[in-house]
């Protein structure tokens, strides 16, 4: 039973800390940093279900949350669902189109299947690109009473929050339950030699479908609130490249294979990013130093954090997973 | 005597590289059944075929009654039929325990992970393994490794066990203990087809071999009626009589 581990306990009490942090005081900017770094939480910790769990690196997996986002802002917005119930809908829909690009694409190994992955991103962000629906290159903007759903702005934007951080705590959740399964015991089995997992029973061509759609679903629940959040929405933010790239880099910094190695690297990312981005000198310069760092990282310490850590105190492993 | 595994007729072809070529014999239940021939005769083709990891040409492989033909390796494990590698693949970065715990998982009984657990300590202590069981495969040595490789495949509780060299790069001391292994597997009830290049070991264990030569089948028969057989002597050692010349006396 998941209750029974240390470790999902942990997890509640990161959730708590998030809801408290920023509710103490009614600090929005705290709340503003923090709901960043839950979303790098987010994203680093199902991209870990790919590349840390199975052994397949997936580029363009910030398609999952982009297309999370138009769906539920369309939904929220244009049809004027509930919000929760739209995420929820983009999430199904995305992880349903996650399992059939999968499918087609997961016969693929290693360098050619990471190609795909950014073929992936590129067809879907030049097909919403053109897409009349959902505004073309301009994307869709909320109205102000877009929020009185919600009791207002000011209301909503905690809601999303909240919301938020409930998707962080049970992305970690996922990956935790997963860890402790005879499906991530496959998944674990196909990382580590695909011929031999086949051998010994996995069906590794229908566990890898399954596992890159259900690592679209969270974010893209995500994505969907995030951008109903933010109020806008365009191909450009929605299918940013780059987060996509710092997605690996947060993972390998934290350590990949690690519950915990995928939060603590999108926050240690995140909380370094948003200070480079900020810092007047540097601001160009963070993708440079992103990359320096991944590059120490491979070298030095290609446990990432976690695993640097279970060196040091082997014994953590069975309190932290 | 029932026939767990029947070949039929089986050719596969690489190209232009017939690499196995109208094959076919019986290997009848809670048998040991051996396979041998020169280098490239076809032997872990044959095995590749057998167990579905390459779709046969022509011909069809009948397990336990069924036709697994063209099944994939997955399917054929949960049916009984496990193998080893002749090239170890061990899940490097699991522990001992976690590689034998995914053979119980998705083999034969596709028992959940603690019943899995369970049996796969059983089977590593079976094959010395158990004070080992918290190590990275990637620790062992290659006689833990080939140990390991049995380990996983007799965890999915197979009916029939194919196994590919698990002796060779053995020192005399381990391979005396694999040999041991083997026969207390076939004493279980479960029937063993072997690939195996070290002649004493496998005259020894079989009850029945089965020689490819150039892919084709060159002999079948017990351990002294093979060895004595002109064509096998001929494709192993080049003249029809060196067992005569050998063993004359005068």
């Amino acid at each position: 039973m998941i209750l029974r581990r240390p470790f999902f306990w942990i997890i509640l009490v990161i959730a708590a800390f998030f809801i408290y942090a920023p509710l103490r005081g009614n600090d929005v900017s705290l709340r503003e940093d923090l709901i960043l770094v839950a979303i790098a939480i987010i994203l680093a910790s199902n991209l870990n279900l790919m590349i840390g769990y199975t052994g397949y690196v997936n580029f363009g997996h910030i398609v999952f949350y982009g297309l999370g986002g138009y769906i539920g802002l369309y939904l929220a917005t244009v049809r004027g669902w509930n919000l929760v119930l739209s995420a929820l809908l983009a999430g199904l829909a995305v992880s349903v189109c996650a399992l059939l690009f999968g499918l087609a694409i997961l016969r693929l190994r290693g360098a050619y299947f990471a190609l795909a992955t950014i073929g992936v991103l590129q067809a879907v962000q030049a097909f919403v690109s053109n897409f009349d629906p959902w505004g073309r290159s301009t994307g869709m903007y909320l109205s102000f009473d877009a929020y009185q759903p919600l009791g207002g702005a000011m209301r909503a934007l905690w809601i999303t929050y909240y919301l938020i951080i409930a998707v962080m705590a049970l992305s970690m959740i996922l990956s935790l339950a997963i860890k402790n399964s005879k499906f991530g015991m496959g998944l674990f089995a196909i990382r580590e030699d695909e011929d031999a997992a086949v051998v010994l029973g996995v069906n590794a061509t229908v566990y890898k479908a399954i596992i890159y759609s259900v690592s679209a679903f969270l974010p893209a629940v995500a994505g969907a609130l995030m951008f109903y959040k933010n109020g806008m929405i365009d191909p450009s933010i929605a299918f940013e490249y780059m987060l996509s790239l710092e997605g690996i880099v947060m993972l390998m910094l934290g350590g990949q294979g690690v519950v915990m190695g995928a939060a603590l690297g999108g926050t240690l990312y995140e909380k370094l990013r948003s200070y480079l981005l900020t810092s007047p000198k540097l601001s160009d310069f963070h993708l440079v130093i992103a990359g320096g760092l991944l590059l120490l990282v491979v070298l030095f310490a290609p446990g990432g954090v976690m695993g640097w850590l279970y060196r040091l105190v082997p014994r953590a492993r069975r309190v932290i997973e | 005597m029932n026939s767990i595994l029947e070949v039929r007729g089986v050719s596969k072809r690489f190209g232009g590289l017939l690499a196995v070529s109208d094959v076919s014999f019986n290997l009848g239940e809670g048998e040991i059944l051996g396979l041998i021939g020169p280098n490239g005769a076809g032997k872990t083709t044959l095995f590749n075929v057998v167990n579905g990891v390459y779709k046969a040409d022509q011909g069809s492989v009948l397990f336990a009654g069924k036709d697994i033909t063209g099944s994939s390796p997955d399917e054929v494990v949960h049916l009984g039929l496990a193998r080893t590698h002749q090239i170890v693949k061990p899940l490097n970065d699991l522990t001992l325990l976690d590689n034998v715990t995914v053979g119980a998982c998705f083999g034969r009984e596709y028992l959940g992970l603690k019943a899995a657990q369970a049996v796969a300590l059983e089977v590593l202590q079976q094959v010395g393994l158990a004070d080992r069981a918290h190590m990275l495969a990637r620790s062992l040595t290659i006689a833990g490794k080939k140990r390991l490789e049995v380990a996983r495949a007799l965890a999915a509780k197979p009916k029939l066990l194919l196994l590919d060299e698990v002796l060779a790069g053995l020192n005399p001391t381990e391979i005396a203990q694999m040999i041991d292994l083997v026969r207390k597997i076939r004493d279980s009830g479960v029937s063993v087809f072997m690939i195996e290049h070290l002649m004493q070991a496998i005259m020894s264990l079989s009850d029945r071999i089965v020689v490819l030569n150039l892919g084709r089948k060159l002999a079948e028969g017990r351990p002294d009626e093979v060895v004595h057989n002109a064509d096998v002597v001929e494709a192993y050692l080049g003249f029809p009589d060196i067992v005569d010349r050998l063993t004359r006396t005068d």
